[in-house]
């Protein structure tokens, strides 16, 4: 098993506040690792050192062993390190169809084609298409997104993670936010994912969690604080205690 | 699993709508060159109007469709204006057309260098940054007044016939029909730039450069390119005002001339492109009467507008072209056709 | 060359009484206000009316200016730019700029086109030598003026309950607003000061910087290069910066006269390079 992304003693300091203190995770290609842990605790921190949002105070990133973390957003991306948002960050004023058009292009690198017109390339065409409809977002395609339910908007933010063809994908709380009546198209599309994609999912959700991981990660203040497999996780009375907000006992 | 070919074909067929000519834009192009031969006694005016509207037109590449605040895009402008008009001046290049094109290049090296103060930083520090460029290139014209002609600006400039066969007259004709070619085929080029990946990812950075970064675009080279290319734009509409007008001064880098192109290009719109041209003619006419009116106190009158065009609110003015602009795109040229053919029982595009 | 510096810390002092209410505009309220020196000329062209025409003695005319001009200010913040706050800097400019034509024009058609001067009184006139430093009388009254003018401010902002609300008011609006303090009265009384600062600024500093109907647009780029080098968050990064600004106008001019302002307008784009917050900014909490 080969491990995809892994940080090495990562931390983050921010003037007096330690957000990361000392993690060092690793998670192993095609796996489904998720990321819980109290609200504060710093997973959203840790998705920002990962895709270079922000820069570590000290520590390592490495992808499929490659130490990345003097690259910056953009770069990671390309390198196939992609991430979605807790709160949608989309382009309000493109629709659909431009939104998926955009990252595919992007990612086959006619970015910087000011000739073409958008649309013009049949193959791009029929991946855009693909992807939008296994994402549901055919009957929307041509709608602006400010104007899309909230549900499609989730589901555009995954769609465009996964139009970049990441190898991993870091999902923050994709089903944050979502109507009852439209969570189980997220959750369909989560459990649709590649399987050779690498996905380390954020969720407070635990029956997401559960149903989704094979292996789960406990952040407490910034540190990892338990390990395992689910079943592991589910009966490890310290993660209970957290949960549950008892003392703990030095942790 | 392939997606159904009528799927893929509804998807192309909408964003080839997107780029299509609209029959409104087709209109405007004819009566803009028809105005060659129906309005002869109009044509300084009309001259004006078309290097104002590449001039505005590169200010809107920048602010529309890039979101970059500009005080001093001037700073092209007058540069390109000062290098046609020494060009010819000094008999270096004397065709008007070869020597356009160089002040274009000349304004497209200095926004390469400057483009990289624009990244970084505010709104606020952009804005103090473009002012402070284009003042900085206002004292040098300034201080070498030996080879710019200072504050009384550049004498004996004489224009050479374009392509050498078209001479410049007193009345506009040559002038107005070379500006309106030149400003014609820039136009083409800028709509097809906007319609293509980049410009598609011009405005992805403008409206969310955080999630822009997050699919792979590199908003720092984008934006470096657009400036570029704008900034030659600017330097181009400059070289055709020294060209008509023979003659280049110090107020070509003037904050003035700068402000005023904010105005035009917000009075007709900024990012649909044809809003620096629509507010260009509305903005030479209002002068235009204004400065009949008073002749001394017009700015008055200019500020009054601006003032007011915050205060009602920009989106509730550019929401007065909509209808033209909905109607622009509801005028299709599948509409026309619907009108006088049977349908074909197709899904209609947008 | 002491002389220099003497006229350059005279000229920068100047500058910050002029450009402290909008560097506090700015960090209050975000707001870009280029027609920040139309109050600085209105105050100046009230000071020559007053003394010039109806004979008010000097000293009394300043205060009226800075009064007159906390007044103007007043007034046009509760009916005017009170309604372009939320919008973007896009607005805010155009604005902005549009009010500094208005002035421009406005006084232009008022007050005629040609420059004018203030009849300082006589005792002002001329200078003095100490220690072999030519030491102008006005310049120096100016760098009392102001620095007395710097010291009150500071007081108020760090001692007096005003100050307080306003620090709290510029650090989150909204929890200012939670705790009970007017957010909009700390707004409208601040823009007024500082209006009425620049309007002392003016009255002061027309001698010194020529007075015309063009003033605001001839210093405007000075009043932003002083806010965005010293930031807003403080006194004294604006202070530093004035006194940076001005010694380098002076000194370059008299050295590098060839140069001239260009010495400033590089001065300020390779600071705003190297620290696109400003040189004495501290990080925003925004």
């Amino acid at each position: 098993m080969t491990v995809a992304l892994e940080t090495v003693n990562l931390v983050k300091r921010f003037s007096g506040i330690v957000a990361s203190n000392n993690v060092s995770l690793q998670i192993q290609k095609g796996a489904r690792h998720a990321l819980i842990g109290p609200n504060g605790a710093g997973k959203t921190t840790l998705i920002n050192l990962l895709t270079g949002v922000q820069k570590p105070t000290s520590g390592r990133i490495l992808l499929d062993g490659d130490d990345i973390g003097a690259l910056s957003t953009h770069q990671r991306v390309r390198l196939g390190i992609v991430r979605t948002f807790q709160i949608n960050q989309l382009f309000n004023d493109l629709t659909p169809l431009e939104t998926i058009g955009l990252a595919v292009s992007e990612r086959r690198g006619q970015g910087l084609d000011w000739w073409r017109v958008v649309g013009s390339r049949s193959d791009l065409i029929t991946e855009v298409v693909e992807i939008l409809e296994r994402f549901n977002l055919n009957d929307v395609v041509d709608k602006r997104t400010a104007i899309l339910p909230y549900g499609k908007q989730r589901l555009l933010e995954i769609a465009v993670a996964i139009a970049c063809r990441p190898r991993v994908l870091l999902l923050d709380e994709p089903a944050a936010g979502v109507p009852e009546d439209e969570r189980h198209e997220i959750l369909a599309a989560v459990a649709a994912l590649p399987s050779d994609v690498t996905v380390l999912l954020i969720e407070h959700d635990m029956d997401i969690v559960f149903s989704f991981a094979d292996r789960i990660s406990v952040l407490v203040n910034g540190a990892l604080f338990v390990e395992g497999s689910p079943d592991e996780v589910a009966r490890d009375p310290r993660v209970k205690a957290v949960y549950l907000g008892e003392e703990l006992a030095d942790a | 699993m392939l997606p159904p070919q009528s799927a893929i074909r509804v998807a192309t067929e909408w964003l080839a709508a997107r780029a299509r000519w609209q029959p409104l834009e087709v209109v405007f192009w004819l009566v803009a060159f028809a105005a060659i031969w129906l309005f002869p006694d109009r044509h300084l005016i009309l001259t004006e109007i078309a290097w104002l509207g590449l001039f505005a037109l590169s200010l809107d590449l920048i602010l529309g469709y890039a979101g970059i605040i500009s005080l001093g895009h001037a700073a092209f402008f007058g540069l390109g204006a000062y290098t046609a008009a020494l060009l010819a001046k000094y008999e270096i290049i004397n065709e008007p057309v070869l020597a356009m094109l160089v002040a274009g290049l000349g304004a497209m090296a200095l926004g390469f260098v400057t483009s990289f103060l624009v990244l970084r930083g505010s709104d606020l520090t952009r804005l103090m940054v473009t002012l402070g460029v284009a003042l900085v290139l206002r004292e040098l014209a300034n201080r070498y007044g030996w080879l710019t002609g200072g504050a009384d600006g550049l004498q004996g400039v004489n224009i050479k016939p374009v392509l050498g066969m078209f001479r410049f007259d007193l009345f506009g004709h040559t002038g107005y029909a070379y500006c309106l070619t030149v400003l014609f085929i820039l136009f083409l080029i800028a709509r097809r730039l906007v319609n293509s990946p980049f410009g598609l990812s011009l405005m992805a950075v403008k409206g969310n450069p955080l999630r822009a970064s997050a699919i792979g675009i590199s908003a720092d080279a984008r934006l470096v390119a657009i400036y570029t290319v704008a900034a030659g734009y600017a330097g181009i509409a400059g070289a055709l005002l020294a060209q008509t007008t023979a003659f280049a001064s110090l107020e070509v880098f003037s904050f003035d001339r700068s402000a005023d192109l904010l105005l035009v290009l917000i009075i007709g719109g900024a990012g649909y492109l044809y809003g620096g041209l629509i507010g260009a003619i509305i903005f030479k006419f209002m002068q235009d009467f204004l400065s009949q009116l008073t002749p001394q106190y017009w700015p008055f009158w200019i500020g009054l507008v601006l003032v007011a065009i915050v205060l009602v609110g920009r989106e509730r003015i550019t929401s007065w072209t909509t209808p033209i602009r909905r109607s622009a795109t509801h005028l299709s040229w599948r509409a026309l056709k619907r009108r006088f053919t049977v349908s074909s029982g197709e899904r209609p595009a947008p | 060359m002491l002389t220099i510096l003497f006229d350059g810390i005279a000229y920068g002092m100047l500058l910050f009484v002029l450009a402290s209410g909008l560097s506090v505009t700015l960090g209050l309220m975000n707001f870009i206000n280029l027609a920040h020196g139309s109050f600085a000329m209105a105050g100046a062209y009230i000071t020559v009316f007053l003394v010039n025409r109806l004979g008010v003695p000097f000293f009394l005319s300043l205060p009226m200016a800075f009064v007159a001009s906390a007044v103007i200010g007043f007034l046009f913040e509760r009916t005017l730019y009170s309604h372009v706050y939320r919008k973007p800097h896009l607005d805010q400019v155009l604005f902005t700029i549009g009010l500094v034509f208005m002035s421009v024009a406005a006084t232009d058609y008022f007050m005629g086109s040609s420059q004018v001067f203030v009849q300082i009184p006589t005792y002002l006139q001329g200078q003095f030598e100490i220690a072999g430093i030519g030491v102008g009388r006005y310049r120096l009254l100016i760098i009392v003026l102001c620095g007395l003018l710097t010291i009150a401010l500071q007081f108020i902002l760090a001692k007096t309950r005003f100050g307080s609300r306003l620090r709290a008011a510029v650090d989150d609006s909204r929890v200012a607003g939670g705790l009970g303090i007017n957010v909009n009265w700390v707004f409208s009384l601040t823009f007024g000061f500082g209006c009425g600062l620049a309007g002392l600024g003016g009255a002061l500093g027309a001698e010194i910087l020529g007075l015309d109907p063009t003033f605001p647009l001839k210093y405007m780029i000075y009043f932003l290069i002083v806010v965005t080098v010293g930031g807003t968050s403080s006194i004294t990064g604006p202070f530093l910066a004035s006194l940076l600004l001005g010694i380098g106008d002076i000194a370059g001019k008299y050295y590098v006269p060839t140069l001239g302002s260009f010495v400033i307008y590089t001065i300020m784009i390779v600071v705003l390079i190297w620290r696109p917050q400003g040189l004495f900014a501290r990080a925003a909490s925004r």
